[in-house]
């Protein structure tokens, strides 16, 4: 496969590893934003071919991960509405509330269909004008275009029965949330690869001088990562925190401008909740007021819905960093994919479940 | 969080007013919206990310560091086929 | 003007399955004899008996039972019909049985276009005869429009054990070598590609084959293998947990070994789904031990089912009951089971 394989080579995968044991000399703490960099991390298992002296912390990065309870109890409520069909991406299903999910509800008769594009969802409703489609909006930057468009389009072509229930995050509020959090580890940065690809890297310059940390967009193929974790460590023990580039085949300095655009126009800046984080200052984004009738939340008069989390599950310590997956004490225990008590744990790219499925010492 | 996989753009058409396109994807082929690659043409490779190609692969950047990358295997100063010590894990 | 008084006659030739068709009635032997007779027909179900007088060959035989939902019912490479004989026949097979009958039972949904159905069972009666097996009794009820998702299939087979073999997943033993008859994901992936809303223009094809006589050209070269699985839902990683647990060993696989066609890999790619979670329905995995592992790979590569046949790794005494693979970096990771659905993400 053109512009993967290149970046599975295990040749050069394991010469980058030879050059990062070879530059490393102290102990760095190294945090991949991305979900999706965690789990390509441990699926190829580069955590246990890296020097002993680089710890690799699990960052935030996986909307799965992150969306409130709040938000999703607010999707089960819509999705068991008669007259709804609630779309969603494949990630969000699996999803625990406090007390269901989106699968069960679809048992319980909810018609709730898995889509890879949000354009699909408006196809749906062209197909189906005597029900409301809602579509679960969720996702970082990255995923903004897509739901964006999905309602740029309905404005244009003037579809009423749409809506999207928005859970749109961002990342580098949540970066500086991380710096200045007191008990804060992290030593530097492989920043999303997908998310700089529609936003470029501008606004990271900023952190990377404010809080002396290197910044490194990073692909999601082991050598893109070991790339990645070479540049960080070379500038950490050169006492530099520079922003440096490791995936410019996709990654350029002012990210996609027309994307960026659309964003602009249909979502505004909000506060937003992280599961297990909490709230985070101007780290969402919302529908704008003149797109407020695209909005499920209203539409469906939700917005009062609220839920707390299991007292046990301590994914908000895992998703700064602080702590890894298996030193929480319900890991593996009373929470496991198939009863997952934070959302870290249902997605595959969620670290509690990625240290599941690959990482478990070999104990029977 | 976001995958997006490197795909070949096929053909361009037109649906609901919108530029889509078929991307193929090792053989496997889906539908994208190109709004945002505008100047996108058939041949070019390009990330899909929930029906949507967010960026033109920029050849000449892939170009470069896989050179870079293949000097680097030039004139390591370890073999890559040296047992790399591992961190003991799993 | 006279009217002459006509005797409305009742329809009996629809395009689409009426409720009649099941009640037993005038309709049920129209349905019978215009669609499932004129394909299946054998000396067994020709006396169209409530059920099939059977001589069975002597020695131990193997029974086994599946119901086929797939929706779509047409996907490429196959449809739900052929899928019901084949999955039987290679449940059987797999056992070290020689299949040699089967029951079909039908439900169908109230307005199911009849050539569709008749084009189900045309490719039931074209694979039977494929795998050499009769579909000797069958059933057909139909259920209201909403009650089932246009066709469920039963099939229930019987077959003959070899004498010799003993093929169970208990079987395998430290130092046995493990076989993949083929490429893996590809029913799973037609499925899922051809599904509706995942914008896909699908060209990846099942794999949907009978594997009976391939299984037999190993046992016949070969009686001592340990044991067979067919990796059916939730793929090889599912298969080689069973296994692993039935047998209490360790598991450890090659990832590099794992062959995946590429429009299969390239759909996985972007869904995000590991080959290895994805179902089959024409693949065997094979536990033999190391010495016979040359000679099994011959007499399945020389097959048309097996001509990919590769070793994908071996039965090892550490960890029992786990799988591991060794990846393309020199890593090892857990391969773990499937868990449930697996569905397209986006992250
Ligand atoms: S293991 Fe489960 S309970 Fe513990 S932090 Fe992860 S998701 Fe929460």
């Amino acid at each position: 496969m053109k512009y993967i394989d290149e970046y599975r080579d295990p040749q050069l995968a394991r010469k980058l590893l030879a050059e990062i044991h070879r530059v490393t000399t102290r102990s760095w703490t190294i945090m991949e934003i991305c979900g999706g960099q965690t789990h390509s991390i441990i699926r190829n298992g580069i955590d246990q071919l890296l020097p002993d002296a680089i710890e690799l912390v699990h960052g935030p990065g996986c909307p799965v991960c992150v969306t409130p309870l709040e938000s999703i109890e607010r999707a089960l409520e819509i999705a068991a509405q008669k007259e709804v069909i609630f779309t969603s991406f494949g990630d969000m299903l699996r999803v625990p509330g406090s007390s269901r999910d989106l699968f069960m509800v679809r048992s319980e008769g909810g018609d709730v269909r898995i889509l890879f594009s949000p354009l699909d969802s408006l196809q749906i409703a062209r197909d189906n004008p005597d029900k409301e489609v809602v579509f679960f909006a969720v996702g970082f930057e990255t995923t903004a275009p897509a739901n964006a468009m999905a309602v740029w389009q309905a404005v244009r072509e003037g579809i009423q029965n749409f809506s999207i229930l928005v859970s749109q995050v961002m990342v580098p509020p949540a970066m500086r949330a991380i710096l200045s959090s007191p008990g804060n580890r992290v030593q530097g940065f492989l920043a999303a690869g997908h998310v700089c690809a529609v936003m470029g890297y501008e606004e990271y310059e900023p952190v990377a001088q404010e809080f002396h940390v290197p910044i490194v967009p990073t692909g999601f193929e082991p050598v893109d990562l070991l790339a990645g974790i070479l540049e960080t460590v070379e500038q950490l023990e050169e006492g530099r925190a520079e922003l440096v580039n490791r995936y410019a085949r996709v990654v350029s300095r002012e990210g996609n401008r027309k994307a960026k655009e659309i964003i602009e126009n249909v979502f505004e800046v909000t506060d937003r909740q992280w599961r297990g984080i909490g709230l985070i200052p101007g780290s969402g984004l919302g529908l704008r007021e003149e797109f407020a009738r695209f909005d499920a939340e209203k539409k469906f008069n939700v917005s009062h819905i609220c839920a707390s989390e299991s007292p046990l599950c301590m994914s908000g310590q895992v998703l700064q960093g602080a702590l890894k997956p298996d030193a929480c004490p319900a890991f593996a225990k009373e929470c496991t994919p198939e009863h997952p008590l934070g959302a870290t744990m249902v997605s595959s790219e969620g670290a509690c479940a990625a240290y599941y499925n690959y990482h478990r010492k070999f104990t029977p | 969080m976001c995958l997006a996989i490197p795909g070949k753009l096929l053909e361009i058409s037109s649906e609901n007013g919108l530029k889509m396109g078929t991307i193929d994807v090792n053989g496997a082929r889906t539908r994208a919206c190109l709004e945002y690659v505008p100047e996108i043409q058939v041949g070019n490779y390009t990330i899909v990310h929930a029906g949507f190609a967010l960026k033109i692969i920029d050849e000449e950047e892939a170009a470069e560091s896989l050179k870079l990358w293949a000097e680097l295997v030039e004139k390591g100063a370890f073999d890559p086929f040296d047992e790399l010590p591992s961190s003991g894990a799993v | 003007m006279t009217i002459e008084p006509v005797c409305p006659a009742p329809i009996t030739q629809h395009e689409s399955v009426q409720m009649a068709h099941g009640a037993g009635g005038r309709l049920s032997q129209v349905l019978m004899q215009r669609v499932f007779m004129p394909h299946l027909h054998n000396q067994f179900l020709d006396l169209l008996d409530d059920q099939a007088k059977l001589d069975l060959p002597t020695g131990r035989t193997a029974f086994t039972t599946d119901t086929y939902v797939v929706s779509p019912v047409f996907f490429p490479g196959g449809n739900i019909g052929e899928l019901a004989v084949n999955g039987t026949v290679n449940d059987l097979a797999v056992g070290g049985a020689k299949p040699l009958y089967l029951s079909a039972g039908f439900v169908l949904e109230e307005g199911f276009p009849l050539a569709d159905l008749e084009t189900i069972v045309m490719s039931m009666a074209a694979a039977a005869l494929k795998a050499g097996v009769m579909i000797v009794t069958g059933d057909t009820k139909v259920v209201g429009k909403g009650q089932c998702d246009k066709i469920f299939i039963n099939t229930t087979g019987v077959g003959a054990i070899r004498e010799g073999v003993d093929l169970s997943c208990r079987n395998l033993k430290p130092g046995d070598a493990l076989i993949l008859s083929g490429t893996v994901g590809d029913h799973g992936m037609a499925i899922m590609t051809s599904r509706q809303g995942l914008s896909f223009q699908s060209t990846i094809k099942s794999d949907c084959a009978s594997l009976n006589h391939m299984i037999g050209a190993v046992l016949d070269a070969v009686p001592a293998v340990s044991a067979m699985r067919d990796p059916t839902r939730g793929g090889v990683a599912a298969t080689l947990n069973e296994l692993a647990a039935a047998s209490s060993v360790g598991i450890e696989i090659n990832e590099t070994a794992i062959p995946v066609k590429p429009d299969v890999r390239g759909a996985c790619e972007l869904l995000g789904i590991d080959p290895l979670h994805v179902a089959n329905e024409g693949k065997l995995v094979l536990a033999v031990a190391t010495r016979d592992a040359d000679k099994v790979l011959e007499v399945m590569r020389a097959t048309e089912e097996g001509r990919d046949a590769v070793i994908i790794g071996s039965v090892v005494a550490d960890h029992p009951g786990m799988v591991v693979m060794r990846t393309a970096f020199g890593s090892r990771r857990i391969v773990d089971l499937p868990l449930g659905e697996q569905l397209p993400r986006i992250c």
